[in-house]
């Protein structure tokens, strides 16, 4: 049984937690520990995979005797979960395939290698769970060993603190979660999925679920506002385990949300689509935009993780939205394009992170204002990241391109949408969607431009030197599958078609019997798009014009200083930095989303002072939402203060009223 | 038959651009100079400009990537293959299918994002400021080019550019204000992607507003060359994007004969024509704006696209 195999694995993940434990400090464990985690998550993803392709009929779950007494613990593979555990183990193969030259670097590898499969195996469970109590547990377990990585490194300033609004954000989410289960399983208390899945929810429930939910699953995730710890957290991880958290556990996040949203609550309102889709474009652009302002390498990642699980909650609140409207069709595209892009953004995340990793490992460096002309140092690493960029810009044939093409293409059949709220909102999230399409080449161009090309601005980077074979290995495997899902994607859309029938009722047209190997979304409208024919033009011409060029052209080169209109400064200063880069999009967008201001102090003539700009930038959300929410927390700690130094016969009163209230509870209680 | 005559339609198709972009600035600069009272190079000096330049040693900077060298072969192909699937003189291309609006949006978008790297990749302040500054062009025109393409393809049903034509070759379209928006944000669009004048000068060196050229400032000899010739190919696509939706009248439909390709040919050439001496004209008559009002210009096609979109969610028929 495909359960069993695979909780077989998982289990083996957990021992090898144990073995981590025992053997972290010899020679060798690092090694021991990442391979033997790629061996047992490319046999998980096997799994996964041949339940994916073959698409048996549904399997019955598997009760497993431990947890709460008279519950069990129920796992279960269906095709989301299926879909899910390949997505999981494929980004933990490629990282575990990185960590095995990357781990090396490691300097503490006892505070990394016991944690490590523990996150996987964590990961793992959250997906397999088939009931409410070993869903929380094995998510609450995730985000644990996650915090444990996060905080591997509690020497560095703000790790700690990054490990702390983590935790706190994290079992915020969690709680948010456990509400929403208990409303899901009501007076009666049955936790199993399926028993959900039968109950009829009432309309108001159901919307308070899907709110919880909503902020549960997308604390998690990384949705604005609740995405604060992320850009924190992430980046403070090993580079492995940052781009496992960004690629792999955001869409971890992403499956609950699918799971409880679309699977449990069966029909949904018009209003949730609205919810998620304004929630998703919002996160989208403020993202992207905060991405554009960073010049910590990991941290800017970590926001653009913020952007696309922006995208993603865009196919997500329009799948809702069509499907409450009853148009199989339409969600099915949308659901389709939100899961191809969670696939995506799982390969050319990770292949970034393991970028930014190698880039660390080899100067020592995060902050790009810092690097510069790497890629004549580390021209592999250059080429991979490059890849990733494009790939994140969404642009052809990569295969981020396609998924925003899928979710356009769901964007064009809206209109037959008959809520208003939905027809005036919609466009406009279709506008932020291509901004942030566009703003996220900006922030890769900006990323890729200052760390690799031009002149090294330090001497770290000058003395810079390419990363070992394994960690390259990880990284070419990253690269591949983005290119293979970018010029066959009809394959992927098939692979995905049992999961979006079981949550829409329909699936998209088969994809793979086009002439071509085209994606043909929806038949009457005729818009395709061929990756593999867009990829073999590209390629042809690109020969055509190098090999014309170089017939009949003079092949003459002569190295030389570069020109700079007659003026090149030998300085590597006088290059533009990030934030120079940054200033014309801070110009344009930063005034309404960081309410930027720049400030020029000129000295007057004569006065030997420095003349000095200042540019000042507010994290609006941390100001409008988490401050006053601080405030008034430490308001009520200081009131509540008092009660500690009351009297017995005051706090004898206090129980005694409390026993009142609660008994009045009871009797009031319908 | 059919499928050879489709096949050679698609590779006549693709020669054509290549041959007459060069000719389509030649014939812009010539009006242009002719509006200044001047006599202006001859129309193929476009041509002899590029044979001197392939002749030409390169002279490369020495700390130049590989990048830098291999870029404009990307940014050369890259826009060949988004202008070779707009239709020009018959919607029936064989591999139009391949891409639609939105992919040869993206397509430029690539094309776009090497230059701006290679802008960077020798560590010059020029190359800099050009690509930081485009980026932040490209960031608002982007999202302007998607919104427009979502309006006429809420118009046509869907978003492939022949069966756009095709659609607005039939009478049952007609007039729309959805359409006059999307008409007026296209053009906005397109002048500032190929840095026309208000947005850019293509003719101007060593000023600090230059956006273009600046990013191509350090490439000599065949590489310029390439990138000289993709510039021109952009330009010659966007009239083309502009003509075969808006005035798709001519257009060779899919399976007609000899004698209709001949006359959307024919057709073709004249709408370049007449695009080219319109933007010669606006150029001639308007003064290049600072940097920083270009988002403003620009925003307003952002904002006649997503009204043309809302207007099309209100109601189909507007």
């Amino acid at each position: 049984m495909a359960v069993g195999a695979v909780l077989t694995c998982v289990a083996a993940l957990l021992a090898l937690a144990g073995v981590g434990v025992i053997a972290q400090s010899r020679s060798g464990a690092s090694r021991l520990v990442y391979s033997a985690c790629l061996a047992l998550c490319g046999v998980i993803l096997a799994v996964a995979l041949s339940r994916l392709v073959a698409a048996p009929g549904p399997e019955p779950a598997l009760t497993l005797p431990v947890g709460l007494p008279w519950i069990g613990a129920r796992f279960r593979i269906d095709a989301l979960t299926a879909f899910f555990l390949a997505v999981i183990n494929f980004g933990a193969a490629a990282a575990s395939l990185y960590a095995l030259g990357y781990g090396e670097h490691e300097e503490h590898p006892g505070r990394v290698l016991p944690f490590y499969p523990a996150f996987l195996a964590g990961m793992n469970l959250v997906v397999l769970a088939d009931d409410a109590f070993s869903f929380l547990v094995a998510w609450e377990f995730m985000s644990l060993a996650s915090w444990a990585l996060v905080v591997a490194h509690h020497r560095e300033a703000d790790n700690v603190r990054a490990g702390y609004i983590y935790l706190l954000m994290a079992s915020f989410g969690t709680l948010m979660l456990l509400l929403a289960f208990g409303l899901l399983a009501g007076p009666a208390g049955s936790y199993a999925f399926g028993d959900i899945r039968a109950a009829e929810h009432a309309e108001w429930l159901a919307g308070l679920v899907l709110l919880l939910a909503l902020v549960g699953t997308g604390s998690k995730a990384g949705l604005v506002p609740l995405h604060v710890w992320l850009p924190l957290a992430h980046p403070a991880a090993p580079s492995h385990v940052s781009a496992l958290m960004s690629g792999v556990m955001t869409k971890v996040a992403v499956y609950g949300f699918v799971r409880i949203t679309f699977d449990l609550l069966g029909t949904p309102s018009w209003w949730w689509g609205l919810a998620v889709l304004g929630l998703g474009s919002l996160t989208a652009v403020l993202g992207v935009l905060y991405a554009l302002m960073q010049r910590d390498l990991k941290r800017l990642l970590a926001y653009s993780t913020v952007e696309n699980v922006g995208i993603i909650f865009i196919g997500l609140g329009l799948a809702l939205a069509f499907k409450a409207s009853g148009l199989a069709a339409p969600a099915a595209l949308a659901l389709t394009a939100a899961l191809f892009h969670v696939l995506n953004h799982s390969f050319f995340k990770s292949l970034l992170f393991f970028g930014a990793g190698a880039v660390l490992t080899s100067t020592g460096e995060r902050d790009i204002e810092k690097l510069g002309g790497l890629i004549r140092r580390m021209p592999q690493v250059a080429f991979l990241f490059l890849g990733g960029c494009l790939a994140i810009s969404a642009l052809p044939p990569l295969n981020g391109f396609v998924s925003e093409w899928l979710l356009f293409q769901a964007i064009l059949l809206s209109p037959d949408l008959p809520q208003w709220g939905l027809k005036l909102t919609i466009p406009a999230a279709g506008a932020m969607l291509a901004l942030a399409a566009a703003l996220s080449a900006a922030c890769f161009v900006r990323a890729f431009g200052i760390t690799f090309l031009g002149r090294p601005r330090s001497m770290e980077a000058q003395a810079a030197v390419e990363t070992d074979p394994l960690s390259r290995a990880g990284m070419f495997l990253l690269l591949a599958a983005c290119l293979v899902a970018g010029i066959l994607p009809g394959v992927v859309i098939d692979a995905i078609a049992p999961v979006v029938e079981a949550q829409v009722g329909l699936k998209m047209p088969p994809q793979t019997s086009n002439a071509w190997l085209s994606i043909i979304p929806i038949a009457e409208s005729r818009s395709s798009y061929n990756g593999l024919l867009v990829f073999s033009f590209i390629v042809f011409s690109t020969l055509l014009a190098v090999e014309v060029i170089h017939r009949f052209a003079s092949r003459a080169l002569r190295r030389a200083a570069p020109w700079d209109c007659g003026y090149p400064q030998p300085s590597p200063v006088t290059q533009y930095t990030a934030d120079s880069f940054a200033q014309p999009i801070r110009r344009v967008f930063g005034e309404i989303a960081f309410l930027a201001r720049e400030r020029v102090e000129m000295p007057p003539p004569g006065d030997a002072r420095p003349a000095r700009l200042e540019v000042r930038m507010h994290d609006l959300v941390w100001q409008v939402l988490y401050a006053p929410i601080q405030g008034w927390i430490q308001l009520g700690a200081e009131k509540l203060n008092h009660l500690q130094f009351l009297t017995i016969r005051r706090y004898l009163s206090l129980v005694f009223l409390a026993l009142v209230a609660l008994l009045l509870m009871v009797a009031i209680w319908p | 038959m059919a499928v050879i005559l489709d096949l050679a339609v698609q590779g006549a198709q693709m020669a054509l651009v290549l041959l007459l972009a060069p000719l389509l600035v030649g014939f812009i600069r010539r009006i242009k100079a002719r509006m200044l009272r001047r006599r202006g190079p001859p129309l193929l000096q476009p041509y002899r400009d590029l044979l001197r330049l392939c002749r030409k040693e390169v002279v490369l900077a020495e700390n130049a990537s590989w990048l830098f060298r291999t870029a404009p072969y990307m940014i050369f192909a890259a826009t060949w293959v988004a202008a070779a699937l707009v239709p020009t003189f018959a919607t029936g291309l064989h591999f139009s299918w391949t891409a639609d609006l939105i992919a040869i949006t993206a397509l430029l978008g690539s094309a776009r994002l090497f230059l701006a790297l290679v802008g960077m990749d020798v560590g010059t302040s020029f190359g800099g400021i050009g690509s930081s500054r485009e980026m932040m062009f490209s960031s608002i025109a982007e999202p302007a080019m998607i919104m427009i393409v979502f309006t006429i393809a809420l118009v046509a049903g869907s978003t492939q550019l022949s069966t756009i034509a095709d659609t607005m070759l039939t009478a049952d379209v007609g007039l729309r204000v959805s359409l006059g928006l999307a008409l007026v944000g296209l053009i906005i669009v397109a002048i500032a992607e190929n840095a026309r004048i208000p947005v850019d000068n293509p003719a101007t060196h060593l000023e600090l507003t230059m956006v273009h050229e600046a990013m191509v400032l350090e490439y000599s000899g065949r590489h310029l060359a390439v990138i000289e010739l993709a510039a021109a190919l952009k330009l010659l696509l966007y009239i083309s994007i502009i003509a075969c939706v808006f005035v798709p009248w001519g257009l060779a439909t899919n399976g007609s004969g000899i004698p209709a390709h001949a006359l959307g040919l024919a057709t073709y050439i004249c709408k370049l024509a007449v695009g080219g001496f319109l933007l010669a004209l606006f150029e001639t008559s308007i003064a290049k704006m600072r940097v920083f009002r270009v988002p403003e210009f620009l925003g307003a096609g952002l904002m006649l696209g997503l009204l043309g979109t809302l207007l099309l969610f209100v109601s189909r028929s507007f």
